[in-house]
């Protein structure tokens, strides 16, 4: 349990602390900058804004979440740490799972907090705010697991961090299709397989990423 | 030291489509070492890799009883860390597996006589401790770092990324250290340490084998420690491969005459 909880120190420590895994900040910075851009692209039209706003909300959500991909799992793996865990006996499964619980932390809540100044910036309404930050909620796990997995499966490829942000678009488009098919009409059953989704993705990350690891240390 | 064991039956190890040994059989009881020998690409990385579980051996199976440590190339301590951080990670670690089923340290008497007799080791723990920033206790692992010898105390503050590679070898040594395993796997130990830190680490492995520990160690250059045998691997290399793979198609032909006798499976002074 002790080894669980200093594993997650230490990746908290890495991605909240100077960013060493692409950090906190660097994707709520680009996910506010792409919310601040369509205001430019489009015009000041408030009604089209307040229309579209929360499905840009989400497309910013969902292109914030590659950037930390390459940051994930290859320095770890580079360095001797995941042999190291491996031959201490701690699973790799275990090392993922507080992995995805990290990541999320560093990634979902912040992301929400910055929903709020790119909701200002878009002039959405109160309750399409309320369903972005709730779909946010429920979305967030599944594109931290996703991100996850792929960040396991590329690991040992040279273009890995391109090929990355390639793989995650297809991979979370269900996410967003419930999770910004929330903000029309009938809303709740959106929310409902989002966060389903998320929970299933949640669930199979530490064993796909673990077997993706020790797959990577073969080759 | 808790009964340990490592025995290697008639091992193979295949990387891509090359067989880099075959047949390779051994058995190590507490408190035996054995060196691997032989040039660079014959597979003695892979035989570690194999014996700590972390590549599949192509064919045979390795059987092992005590908890491992092991030593190669990459030293596992955060880049941007001061060093002394970088390996607390470790000792927490640890220290959690160690605390758990409370094995006596072999360290706590053996480790700290003999560097206490150089005269370094007794003046270390001071240094170390004025330096330490924190005032709660040294973890477990730290404890024995500062007792190794290996001249760490001053490097603590330094961040890992500005250490040199033979200083980031001795770290990992002193992670390993820390560790407390039974058995040892070292993956060219020798590499980038100084002629004194070399002859440090050498007695290191023969305080570990005196405490009834195993050590495997892989190194092409001479690695003196009373008592160790000697693996030459490349007597298990399959014969075609022992000619030369840039010998192209000429090297079937030459086979009869090779210099080498093809070993038999078994029996290889082991």
């Amino acid at each position: 349990m002790s080894i669980i909880a200093t594993l997650l120190r230490r990746d908290l420590a890495q991605m909240f602390g100077g960013g060493r895994r692409g950090g906190a900040v660097l994707p709520v910075l680009f996910f506010v900058a792409v919310a601040m851009l369509f205001p430019f692209a489009v015009g000041p039209d408030p009604v089209l804004l307040a229309r579209a706003g929360g499905g840009i909300v989400w497309v910013a959500a969902l292109l914030a979440a590659i950037l930390p991909l390459d940051r994930l799992l290859a320095p770890d793996l580079e360095q001797g740490f995941f042999d190291q865990f491996a031959v201490r006996g701690v699973a790799e499964e275990a090392v993922v799972a507080v992995r995805l619980l990290a990541h999320w932390l560093s990634f979902g809540p912040p992301l929400m907090l910055a929903a709020l100044p790119a909701a200002a910036l878009l002039g959405l309404h109160a309750d399409t705010l309320r369903t972005v930050e709730w779909g946010l909620l429920a979305g967030t796990p599944g594109l931290a697991a996703i991100g996850l997995i792929i960040a396991a499966l590329t690991v040992s490829l040279r273009a890995g961090a391109a090929l990355a942000g390639l793989l995650l678009i297809p991979l979370a488009v269900p996410l967003l299709i419930f999770g910004a098919g929330a903000l029309s009409a009938g809303g709740q059953s959106g929310l409902a397989l989002t966060a389903a989704i998320s929970l299933l993705l949640c669930a199979i990350t530490p064993f796909a990423g673990g077997a993706a690891i020790r797959a990577a240390r073969e080759g | 030291m808790e009964g340990c064991r490592l025995a290697v039956n008639d091992l193979a190890c295949r990387r891509g489509e090359r067989v880099l040994f075959r047949s390779l059989s051994f058995d190590l009881k507490a408190g035996e070492a054995l060196q691997v020998v032989g040039p660079n690409g014959t597979g003695k990385s892979s035989l570690l890799r194999i014996v700590a579980g972390l590549l599949a051996p192509f064919a045979g199976m390795v059987e092992r009883e005590g908890s491992l440590g092991l030593v190669d190339e990459r030293p596992a301590l955060e880049e941007h860390l001061p060093l002394g951080r970088a390996l607390a990670f470790w000792a927490r670690i640890d220290g959690v597996r160690h605390d758990s089923h409370s094995s006596p340290s072999p360290l706590a008497g053996e480790g700290g006589a003999p560097s206490g007799a150089e005269g370094e080791g007794s003046a270390a723990p001071a240094a170390a401790g004025a330096a330490d920033p924190s005032p709660n206790p040294l973890p477990q692992g730290e404890r024995a770092l500062f007792r190794c010898g290996l001249g760490l105390d001053e490097l603590l503050d330094v961040p890992v990324q500005y250490l040199s590679t033979g200083q980031r070898k001795r770290a990992a040594l002193a992670r390993l250290l820390g560790q407390q395993a039974a058995v040892w796997l070292l993956d060219e130990p020798l590499n980038g340490l100084d002629a004194a830190t070399a002859r440090e680490c050498e007695r290191l492995v023969a305080d570990h084998c005196r405490a009834g520990g195993i050590a495997l160690i892989a190194s092409h250059q001479p690695f003196d420690v009373p008592g160790m045998r000697q693996l030459d691997i490349t007597l298990f290399a399959p014969p075609l491969q022992r000619m030369g793979s840039g010998w192209g198609m000429s090297a079937e032909a030459d086979l009869p005459d090779s210099p080498h006798p093809n070993p038999s499976p078994e029996g290889d002074g082991l």
